[in-house]
């Protein structure tokens, strides 16, 4: 719970209208889930033995992972070694042919749909930048700050005060504020991934699932997304996938190789990259 | 982020236009005498009511296929569902007065040898009733298709070929005699609605005015709901889908509401139709009508409803003008129409209305700048 402190939060939600902000942090402090006596793990992610295989193919073979409250881990590994597949069964669009997976302990992953995850605190980044090319960036932004998801509490005139709020912070803190008007379809594509992680802390999730974000940025742009990615990470539990060595270098967390479908080396990126079966693999080549 | 006004100017225009119809076609039947070449002659007055229905049938077909994303085959099954609720209660208030004079059952029944009235004729001598029906059976067939289709992911050309297949086991389901619904010939013969006789000139033109009422809210209440963040989500749907799941919206909701809503304004739309041609027969379900509705929209532009309302009338009049020349040829010029939009107006006759008008505005040094489409608060 202490590394929860909403205080520490620069993403959590300031603005409640005339409340005050110690107020505010005091009334999500109640909100914030703790450790719940029901949870079967301490752990946020929880996945153990799980296997996936599509016509025989073992995409997920007995795959095992976990990741805790606020912790951000890079997941490396060549192509096939089933990182987007493990992505899909955490975020309910595959279901496992076995295994468990908990999101903090008492919810059970392989049981619920997309939404349901969604609306639990699990957000996705693609490895494409997806996002709603014909609505305008802050229209994005507004679709997808936390809120009623029901279809006939959304047929309402006007966005509400705290929506209009959250979509101001969120704009400026991923720069897009100048950009507000313009149409997603024609930002660029570094900007286009900075909008849809801006769209997932905007579903204030308690953990991001993030498929190469580096994927297709120049240089400059690599280096601020390892920042801002860091600085979410101080809060919310953050998974990366990447392939940009130098990226998840200056990520600076714990690496998980992938290989077939399971862990084959868990630990910080020099210790692994030292691995020998790793080599073999992966990086060697 | 501010919602877009729900009567923009070109919503205006349409909604002016409509209107004016309403009351300028009327009053020209009415006030001015025959000779007058802007008198509108009282056989017209039944066609422009058709060409209305089709808008509105059109403006429900976009809702789906412009907003949504959901390209339906099938929405003739819908208007032809309106169509019948409307003729059953048209039917009943013939009563007696039928060819065999039988007070309680149609002439199609007692040629058949129908001993008594079949349960789901039961209450269709009942106008608000049978009003009801217009909207609930149409919307009852799209929840529950609605509710399997969507919920099983089924979407893109595979959806099109299920709606198609839906009008299409309806037809054959209504030519069959022991239906109930009077088979091949359907429903027709018609006296009365209401109480006023059903070809009177007055009562047409009852009838057109309404359906310009009907087409007019038909688009209110469509702009309303795709200018909300609701309209901005089904647009999500309709681009990138697995994002809006993602997002935590659980899509096929989002998709059964569009659905079955346009499905009634359908209903709606062929229940001011059968009275103003007079019959309403398995035909109406047959493929190639909800083909030809989606031309409709392709044509006049799609997500724009007004563009979807514009293509139903220039078809349509077209199509009144080409099978009166030239009538074997209509289909090819049909299927020419919609090779051609989609080749060089992707955008429809809206799109190029207004891709010329913007040309017009740069070529003309503008005195002040144009404001931006939407203020920042």
């Amino acid at each position: 719970m202490s590394m929860l402190s909403p205080s520490a939060d620069p993403y959590a939600v300031k603005s409640h209208g005339a409340l005050s902000l110690e107020a505010e942090l005091g009334f999500l402090k109640a909100e914030q889930p703790g450790p719940d006596p029901m949870a079967l793990t301490p752990a946020l992610l929880y996945l153990d033995n799980i296997t996936v295989s599509f016509d025989g193919f073992r995409a997920l073979n007995a795959l095992s992972l976990v990741i805790g409250e606020a912790e951000m881990r890079a997941i490396i590994g060549p192509n096939g070694a089933g990182k987007t597949t493990m992505m899909d069964v955490i975020t309910g669009k595959t279901r496992p042919n076995q295994g468990v997976a908990l999101f903090a302990g008492t919810n059970d992953l392989t049981s619920m749909d997309e939404a349901a995850i969604a609306q639990l605190g699990i957000g996705r980044k693609f490895q494409t930048p997806t996002v709603f090319d014909m609505h305008s960036v802050e229209d994005n932004v507004l679709l997808a700050v936390k809120a009623d998801r029901r279809p006939f509490a959304n047929i309402e005139w006007n966005p509400s005060r705290h929506e209009r709020e959250r979509v101001e912070e969120l704009l400026e803190r991923v720069r897009l504020k100048d950009s507000r008007h313009r149409r997603a379809g024609d930002l660029s594509h570094g900007q286009k991934q900075w909008l849809e992680i801006g769209m997932l802390l905007a579903q204030e999730p308690r953990l991001l699932l993030v498929d190469e974000p580096a994927a297709g940025m120049t240089d400059q742009e690599t280096a601020d997304t390892a920042v801002l990615l860091r600085e979410i990470a101080k809060t919310r539990s953050v998974v990366v996938v990447e392939h940009d060595m130098q990226f998840v270098r200056d990520l600076d967390v714990k690496v998980t190789v992938l290989h077939e479908g399971s862990v084959l080396a868990e630990g910080p990126l020099d210790q692994v990259s030292a691995d020998d079966r790793v080599i073999e693999v992966y990086l060697g080549r | 982020m501010n919602r877009t006004r729900i009567i923009d100017r070109t919503g205006g225009i349409f909604l002016l236009a409509v209107l004016a119809a309403g009351v300028l076609i009327p009053a020209s039947n009415l006030l001015l005498p025959p000779g007058n070449p802007l008198h509108v002659p009282d056989y017209m007055i039944p066609l422009l009511g058709k060409y209305l229905c089709y808008a509105l049938l059109a403006v429900a077909v976009d809702l789906v296929w412009g907003y949504c994303g959901v390209l339906s085959l099938g929405h003739g099954a819908f208007f032809a569902l309106g169509g019948y609720a409307m003729g059953m209660y048209l039917m009943r208030q013939i009563g007696a007065r039928g060819v065999y004079g039988n007070p309680v059952l149609p002439d199609f029944m007692v040629f058949l040898n129908y001993k008594e009235l079949p349960w789901f004729w039961e209450g269709f001598n009942i106008f608000p009733f049978a009003m009801l029906m217009v909207v609930l059976v149409p919307g009852a067939l799209a929840f529950v298709f609605g509710w399997f289709a969507f919920r099983s992911r089924v979407t893109g050309v595979y959806l099109s070929i299920i709606t198609q297949a839906m009008t299409f086991a309806l037809m054959l389901a209504f030519f069959r005699n022991d239906m109930g619904f009077g088979g091949n010939n359907g429903l027709t013969d018609f006296k009365d609605i209401l109480g006023f006789p059903i070809s009177a000139p007055s009562t047409r033109l009852v009838l057109f005015v309404l359906s310009a009422v009907a087409l007019a809210a038909g688009y209110v209440l469509c702009r309303a709901l795709v200018t909300s963040k609701y309209g901005k989500v089904l647009v999500a749907v309709r681009d990138a889908e697995s994002r809006t799941r993602f997002l935590g919206y659980r899509v096929e909701n989002y998709k059964l509401v569009a659905w079955v809503l346009s499905a009634m304004l359908a209903g709606v739309a062929g229940a001011l139709y059968v009275p103003q041609v007079g019959i309403i027969n398995p035909s109406e379900f047959a493929p190639a009508q909800s083909i030809e509705m989606v031309i409709w929209v392709a044509v006049g532009g799609r997500g724009t409803l007004v563009g979807a309302a514009l293509g139903a009338l220039i078809v349509n009049a077209g199509k009144t003008w080409f099978t009166g020349v030239l009538p074997e040829a209509w289909l090819f010029a049909l299927g020419a129409l919609f090779v051609l939009v989609t080749l060089f107006l992707p955008k429809g006759v809206l799109g190029l209305a207004a891709s010329l008008s913007e040309k017009w505005k740069a070529r003309r040094p503008s005195s002040a700048p144009t404001p931006s489409a939407t203020p920042a608060e």
